[in-house]
């Protein structure tokens, strides 16, 4: 499946993962810090993915701040 | 997953409140959190004039969104800090959410205004670019809306920003900006009443309901905020928030239930106006002047080098 990565984009190819979850623990990625996007839907962690998905991974951290 | 109020199948998990969402009951829910905040903080009496400080992301764009369905009339205010693409793109969508929705944005040039860019400013004075910019933005916006006969500055600071910006408070134990931190500050001599009305949504909820209203916001972050503290501790407080759902919340709002007040007597410093510029600081010249008077020292040196 191809994944879409922010700041900066960029995209990653990655094989076997079955499910959101999976995704996030091979990118050691906490889901609170992102959303899962396929499409024009967000996806929760039980959501199953399949090889020829099309899935971005978007940050949510943004602002800076003194 | 299923969706708690209609059990339609879940496009989002809001685990501190276990609870899962399908789309328009989750706008539904984010809406009645600000409404709650704005009601419980008593943040906006009827017929206020309301300006809102807009950067394009995600958290100024789906406030402006909720407080115009909620009812509310709110202009924007953009201001364009002179960081290359970055300010352009940002500018362009803020441009664009508000023309959509026939809302009025001022925008404030900081580089033809001010004279200064951000990355100009942080390079002169040695700040870091985000404190640099911080300054500008706080002087800037309430400029605008102290002298736009404003009521209130409404800001997008969401659930997160005020945990991360409460944790590193109390890592430095600062008691001033201790004191200081409320969803509601009221107008004061050349201060014009400020009020954050997403302290109860987080960060993630705020880019989930603009990807769910099909808003379009600036996804790639500022070029300049690299390494930032603020983020790397919103970083480490969602590392806590994934063992321990619910925890960022429980922390900001104890502090603004119970410990705030603890930091509020005494510590308020007086402000008196500015010898430059005439906006209320605590010296005789405000930080926003100094930071342009160094800039301006600067920009001279190198263009006579």
């Amino acid at each position: 499946m191809k994944v879409i990565l922010r700041q900066p984009r960029r995209e990653i190819e990655l094989e076997g993962v079955r499910r959101v979850s999976d995704l996030l623990r091979r990118l050691d990625v906490v889901a609170e810090s992102v959303l899962v996007i396929r499409g024009d839907e967000l996806l929760t962690v039980d959501e199953p993915l399949a090889e020829d998905d099309v899935v971005e991974l978007r940050p949510v951290i943004s602002g800076g701040g003194s | 997953m299923k969706c708690r109020v209609c059990r339609e199948k879940a496009v989002i998990q809001v685990r501190r409140h276990n609870a899962n969402f399908c789309r328009p009951h989750f706008i539904d829910h984010v809406r009645r959190q600000v409404e709650r905040t704005i009601a419980d903080y008593r943040m906006i009496r009827p017929g206020d004039r309301l300006l809102l400080g807009v950067s394009g992301g995600k958290d100024s764009l789906a406030l402006w969104d909720i407080l115009t369905e909620l009812g509310y009339r709110v202009d924007g205010v953009y201001l364009h800090l002179g960081i290359g693409d970055y300010s352009s793109d940002s500018l362009r969508l803020s441009q664009a959410f508000a023309a959509e929705r026939d809302l009025h944005l001022r925008v404030v040039d900081l580089p033809e205004e001010y004279g200064f860019s951000v990355p100009e400013a942080a390079r002169a004075s040695r700040r870091n670019a985000c404190s640099a910019c911080g300054l500008s933005k706080r002087y800037i916006l309430n400029r605008v809306a102290v002298d736009g006969g404003y009521d209130t500055l409404v800001m997008g600071h969401n659930l997160d920003d005020e945990a991360a910006t409460l944790f590193s408070n109390v890592l430095q134990w600062n008691l001033e900006y201790l004191a200081r931190q409320h969803p509601v500050l009221p107008a004061s001599d050349g201060l014009a009443k400020k009020i954050k009305p997403l302290i109860r949504v987080a960060e993630r909820e705020t880019a989930a309901y603009a990807v769910l209203s099909g808003i379009e916001y600036e996804v790639e972050e500022c070029p300049m905020v690299a390494g930032n503290t603020i983020n790397r501790y919103k970083e480490w407080l969602n590392r806590l928030e994934e063992e321990s759902p619910g925890i960022k919340a429980q922390f900001l709002k104890g502090f603004l239930d119970r410990g705030s007040k603890a930091f509020r007597d005494g510590t308020a410093p007086e402000l008196v106006p500015c010898e430059t510029c005439g906006s209320p600081t605590t010296g005789k010249v405000c930080a926003f002047c100094r930071l342009r008077d160094v800039t301006a020292v600067d920009l001279r040196r190198r263009e006579s080098a």
